[in-house]
């Protein structure tokens, strides 16, 4: 089973550089564990005490998973999970 | 340095002002690896805030995804700040994610006087740049 999952520039030192990464699992919280287990710290910048991190945007295809289940969405085969860090900031 | 063509610059400045007292936010895309910022993308801020801004996910989405399909990246990431100078507050830094990026701050504080200034800001450390016109 491979779910491709693309990583922000950002985030590419736990990859050793790489664009995206291969995981399995049957959630998006799974997929996440599954990848951290060969990419060390990934999932502590998605995923905090509340669930994903408020400012990382996680889509599964198309959609922003926030409003398909969050880390409890299933996934399957030849999905693509895509991460990209919310773009905010402000006046202080 | 930032190397900007005056169109450009004028068009985030007019994009400020329109969107005041909120902040204004977007990007300007250039070609992977040039530094040159070409294409201009006004974002929405879905905060609507005059305190906050933040892309609407589902644009940033498909606005990356325009992006890589056209091999560009952002050269520009832009915002404004109305009532405070054009310069990173805590949070512009905490949240800086592209650190290829020139973060452009816009301040509409004064009606008659915009401040246009740019900025990297890489590992949490800022460094304001020059900001260069490409026009000849």
């Amino acid at each position: 089973m491979a779910i491709e999952v693309r990583i922000p520039t950002i985030l590419r030192n736990y990859t050793g550089g790489a664009k995206s990464v291969e995981g399995s699992g049957d959630t998006l919280a799974d997929l996440i564990a599954d990848v951290d287990s060969r990419h060390s710290g990934l999932q502590e910048r998605l995923v905090d005490a509340a669930g994903l991190r408020r400012f990382v945007n996680v889509y599964l295809n198309d959609e922003d998973v926030r409003f398909i289940g969050g880390l409890g969405a299933p996934v399957k085969d030849g999905d693509t999970v895509t991460v990209l860090p919310a773009v905010a900031g402000g006046a202080r | 340095m930032l190397t900007l063509p005056g169109a450009l610059r004028a068009a985030v400045i007019a994009h400020a002002r329109a969107d005041d007292p909120d902040e204004a936010c977007g990007v300007i895309a250039g070609p992977a690896g040039s530094d040159r910022p070409e294409r201009f993308i006004p974002m929405t801020n879905a905060e609507r805030s005059p305190t906050f801004y933040r892309f609407d996910s589902m644009e940033q989405f498909k606005v990356w995804q325009e992006m890589d399909d056209r091999d560009e990246e952002p050269v520009v990431i832009y915002h404004s700040h109305t009532a405070t100078e054009a310069y990173p507050s805590r949070t512009d830094i905490s949240y800086a994610s592209e650190p290829g990026a020139h973060y452009v701050l816009v301040s509409t504080r004064d009606p008659d006087e915009v401040e246009f200034r740019s900025f990297r800001i890489i590992d949490g450390v800022v460094t304001e740049e020059e900001v260069e016109s490409a026009d000849p």
